[in-house]
């Protein structure tokens, strides 16, 4: 039995001996690649994927958000036949909820990946806020499409968001545009707020409320309530006893459709004009709001105002999944993954045997060095705070509250129609 | 029972900071609610308005909490899969309603297709209900009392992800009836119909219960094998049977809560369950678990102090967005009640101690 299991450890010495003279010293032919960038290499051997991840919300109220955006990510994987420098591309998804939580267990589960080259993502900006320093330390980098709190891409936002870029607008935009169209096209000049605790509908109403004061309106009332709150009533109540002309709330999926639910049937709101922005910019506002959703208003990138080939980019999605697109950041998150794979292709190292090396920090700089870059969002350039965007904000009126009839690219019969500016 | 000097001294001290604590909630509450009606915010038609839709809401936390009281009467145990038995009533209401709204039926018929939905949502659950008891707990009926509490939270996992398996994450709408839109007028003061229904039906429904518990032969049953399970066997009570219907009888209320809860908020998901549950179960213990008057009594304040309470005193005390701590109100009254009154409000009439 000893003599046994002394054999058996020297076979088991020796080999790690081998295997430890093998990876010392490679007797591989040829000049091997030496990986020298200061966050370590990707190795992706012949016959291998490249593996890129969509991290975003995939369940839950806001679940069409993180799946219009994955759909962008497949369409663009399509575009290149589904290769990068002769590789496959191999495409997972990590749900976030939309929740810092959610968010930071998705950014966990993806840094210990070491086969993941590239990320896009993530959907909600608490995502970003729980995830990031999770995914920059293990050397990623991650393009988000809808991300649109404006600290995500500050110059003073820390080393945490060395790997983080976007292609989604900043709210610093959205909120403006929303300000804009409230005082000068509906002249309205009382405004009331209400946002959801996310860190994306607080820093957005926050900017509204301050650009609506700057363009000389007062802000009346700027209450909140809890993600999973249902009864709206009271907190309506309240907002309905300092009088607004116009209810803006850019919050997401579940409060927004109770607030558009029970709005009318508290008194002082039944004709108020209410405002909501691209976190409820989809067909399930209308499944939660039921009628009250005709003749709201809500803000959203621009679609007639890309620059790119959309009209064709809508064909192909159409082609692929039918039906009209679920949400607003689909094109964003295509013009986030064409970025990575350009990156990509500018960056790797190709051996001879088609065994490709993507430096990590590499490939990081590549992303953030982006410059008019074609997209079909518009051209696209990237601060070194890593904003892609290319941000044009519209606002869209709800034309009808039927879900069946969301079609915001219908040439003909458009739901939410475009009317400002 | 003799104490030492230095013990009696903690004691004192103990419930010294505990009255300190008392009278500085009270305090703040108080002058929370002086500084918001001195400020005039809002007008009286608006504090009916708060009571008002803090008493429907309310009324829906009574009728899901009477499960759990029931639940937890007979067998001693938290069922923590009650918040999803609501979730599968609502479902069941919402693919009849919608149907029936398809073939016209409900605006023709305003009170039955009221009705109906309900009708179906209580046996839909009740059915629910039965199941899990025989196969989630029932086998565990002799297992110490953490091991069906486990079961439980795995049992209302299991029910929340088969729903979302079959009907998708998103949400529905449940369709609109039209006879409850708008406002009657009570005393010149407009409350929105559908708040009036709720908790009319609501109500309705708890009287039925308490008059089964109280004044039927099964309810007789039932408090029989509360008080005591070996002796109500031996008076030739068939137990299981008895569990059972205690189940689906509590399974039913939450049912029907569902419909109720699905009229006001429009809006039917997989996990829509999590937080009413745990709101009821507040609900349950502020009244005194295993009470039925106490679970009415307890989902009542606790809805109307929700409503009522971030705008009468959160925002006297000078709070910003006071109705963020909303859940903060219920949760800080369960702990008050668990710190000084762990009985319930009612709690007190259960006097003899249960095995």
């Amino acid at each position: 039995m000893n003599k046994r299991l002394f054999a058996l450890l020297s076979v088991l010495v020796l080999a790690s001996m081998v295997l430890a003279a093998c990876g010392g010293a490679p007797a591989a032919p040829a000049a091997a690649y030496e990986c020298t960038d200061p966050l370590g290499c990707v190795k992706v051997a012949p016959g291998e994927p490249v593996h890129i991840a969509y991290w975003g919300v995939l369940s839950g109220p806001d679940s069409s958000l993180g799946e219009d955006s994955k759909r962008g990510v497949e369409i663009a994987i399509d575009d290149k036949g589904g290769k990068v420098l002769g590789h496959d591309v191999l495409l997972t998804t990590e749900d976030g909820g939309c929740t810092p939580e959610g968010g930071a267990t998705a950014a966990a589960k993806l840094a210990s990946d070491t086969s993941l080259v590239g990320l896009i993502g993530s959907s909600c900006s608490d995502e970003t806020v729980g995830g990031i320093a999770a995914l920059t330390n293990a050397g990623l980098t991650t393009i988000s499409p809808s991300n649109t709190r404006p600290v995500l891409t500050d110059p003073a936002r820390g080393p945490d968001y060395d790997g983080y870029a976007r292609t989604a607008h900043s709210d610093a935009f959205q909120g403006k545009a929303v300000a804009e169209f409230a005082y000068n096209f509906l002249k309205v000049t009382k405004a009331a707020t209400l946002h959801d605790g996310s860190a994306y509908a607080q820093a957005l109403q926050q900017v509204f409320a301050d650009e609506f004061v700057k363009l000389g309106g007062t802000i009346v009332a700027q209450e909140a309530v809890a993600k999973d709150a249902t009864d709206m009533k009271p907190v309506l109540t309240t907002i309905a006893a300092a009088g607004p002309e116009f209810f803006y709330y850019p919050v997401f999926v579940a409060v927004g459709g109770y607030v558009t639910a029970q709005i009318r049937d508290v008194a002082g709101l039944e004709t108020v004009a209410i405002a909501g922005s691209d976190g409820i910019f989809t067909a399930d506002l209308l499944k939660g709001g039921g009628a009250n959703t005709e003749g709201m208003y809500l803000s959203s990138p621009d679609f007639s105002a890309f620059t790119g080939d959309y009209a064709g980019f809508i064909e192909k999605h159409k082609a692929k999944y039918g039906g009209s697109t679920l949400s607003t950041f689909h094109a964003h998150a295509y013009d986030a993954a064409n970025i990575l794979f350009a990156a990509l292709e500018k960056v790797a190292v190709v051996q001879d045997d088609g065994t490709i090396y993507v430096p990590r920090t590499a490939l990081r700089e590549a992303i953030f060095a982006t410059k008019d870059f074609k997209g079909i969002t518009g051209t696209l350039s990237c601060s070194p705070s890593g904003d892609c965007g290319a941000p044009v904000i519209a606002v869209y009126e709800i034309q009808n509250s039927d879900p069946a009839s969301w079609d915001p690219s219908s040439a003909t019969a458009p739901n939410p129609k475009k009317i400002w500016p | 029972m003799r104490t030492s000097v230095g013990e009696r001294l903690l004691d004192l001290a103990v419930s010294g900071v505990l009255w300190g604590f008392r009278i500085l909630l009270v305090a703040a509450v108080l002058l929370g609610t002086i500084a918001t009606i001195r400020a005039g915010k809002y007008t009286s038609e608006q504090w009916i308005d708060f009571v008002v839709f803090g008493i429907s809401q309310g009324s829906i936390y009574a009728l899901i909490a009477l499960g759990y009281t029931m639940v937890y009467g007979i067998l001693r145990m938290i069922n923590f899969a009650h918040g999803d038995i609501f979730m599968t009533g609502a479902f069941g209401a919402y693919f009849l309603a919608t149907w029936l709204n398809g073939i016209g039926f409900i605006d023709n018929h305003p009170i039955l297709g009221l009705l109906i939905p309900i009708l179906f949502a209580m046996i839909m659950a009740g059915g629910i209900a039965m199941l899990v008891e025989r196969i989630a707990y029932r086998p565990l009926r002799g297992a110490p009392r953490l091991v069906p509490l486990i079961s439980a939270i795995g049992a209302s996992f299991f029910l929340e992800y088969a729903f979302r398996g079959f009907f998708g994450p998103g949400v529905y709408a449940y369709p609109p009836i039209k006879a409850l839109e708008g406002e009657w007028n009570v005393l010149g003061v407009g409350i929105l119909k559908v708040q009036v229904v709720v908790a009319v039906a609501a109500f309705i429904m708890m009287a039925i219960l308490y008059f089964i518990v109280m004044f039927t032969k099964a309810g007789k049953a039932m408090r029989a094998v509360s008080e005591s399970k070996d002796t109500a066997a031996l008076m030739g009570i068939d137990v299981n049977r008895i569990i059972v219907s205690t189940f689906a009888l509590g399974a039913a209320m939450a049912g029907a809560a569902g419909v109720l809860y699905s009229l006001i908020y429009r809006q039917v998901g997989f996990f829509m369950g999590f937080t009413p549950g745990i709101k009821a179960f507040t609900a349950a213990v502020l009244g005194g678990i295993g009470n039925i008057p106490g679970a009415m009594v307890g989902g009542l304040v606790l809805g109307v102090f929700e409503s009522v309470g971030p705008s009468l005193f959160l925002e006297g005390l000078g709070i910003p967005r006071p109705y963020q701590l909303k859940d903060a109100i219920a949760f800080t009254m369960l702990v008050m009640i668990l710190l000084f009154r762990p009985s319930g409000i009612l709690g007190e009439r259960i006097t003899t101690k249960k095995a």
